[in-house]
């Protein structure tokens, strides 16, 4: 039996989207300059930058993974998949020898969030570049 | 690296502002959407900041 339903063209297959991925997490902003985004790029690496060098001139602590109750192991594991969304940012600081403990006082814990909140920013940046390189966002 | 001493207010504006430039970038489609996202959400963000250290003040008696 003939059909006279319209074929649907296939939905053209995301290709690439890898790199820009990968490079977005590497170099915030980066990303969106491969897409040719220089502007929205400028502004999420400017904000990314800036929140990390200022969390670590607070003196912010980063996480290392900690196991143990479920809020110790959220708390630790979360702040550490956060620090390490920076990217280059974290390994660099990371690897230069930056190793603040935990001290009390505010403003080494606001240092803390701010790290942490640089790699999140980071990471909806990366959700971006992923959606326009798949060509689900313009 | 030298060591910044902001205050709780400085320190919390500043988180205001860069997540407010990063929601608004990556939120909208247009540029004016963009811009008046990330403005609203900075709005929030200061809007929730003096509510809750009103709220804490006059529960802290």
């Amino acid at each position: 039996m003939a059909t006279n339903a319209k074929v649907q063209p296939a939905a053209e297959p995301a290709r690439g989207w890898y790199g820009t991925v990968l490079l977005a997490w590497l170099v915030p902003g980066a990303g969106h300059f491969l897409l040719k985004r220089p502007w929205r790029g400028a502004l999420i690496s400017a904000s990314v930058l800036l929140m990390f060098l200022l969390g670590l001139m607070m003196r912010g602590t980063m996480f290392q993974p900690q196991t143990g109750d479920v809020l110790t192991t959220i708390i630790y594991c979360g702040g550490f998949v956060g620090d390490l969304a920076s990217g280059l940012l974290y390994l660099l600081t990371v690897w230069l020898g930056y190793a603040q403990p935990d001290m009390a006082g505010f403003d080494h814990d606001y240092g803390t969030k701010f790290l942490v909140a640089a790699g999140l920013l980071n990471v909806l940046a990366m959700v971006d570049a992923y959606e326009i390189a798949t060509k689900k966002k313009d | 690296m030298p060591k910044m001493n902001l205050s709780h207010f400085e320190a919390a504006i500043l988180f205001a502002l860069f997540a407010s430039v990063v929601l608004g970038v990556i939120t909208k489609r247009t540029d004016s959407d963009r811009l008046r996202y990330g403005i609203r959400c900075f709005a929030y963000f200061v809007a929730a900041l003096i509510g809750l250290g009103w709220l804490m003040k006059l529960g802290h008696g």
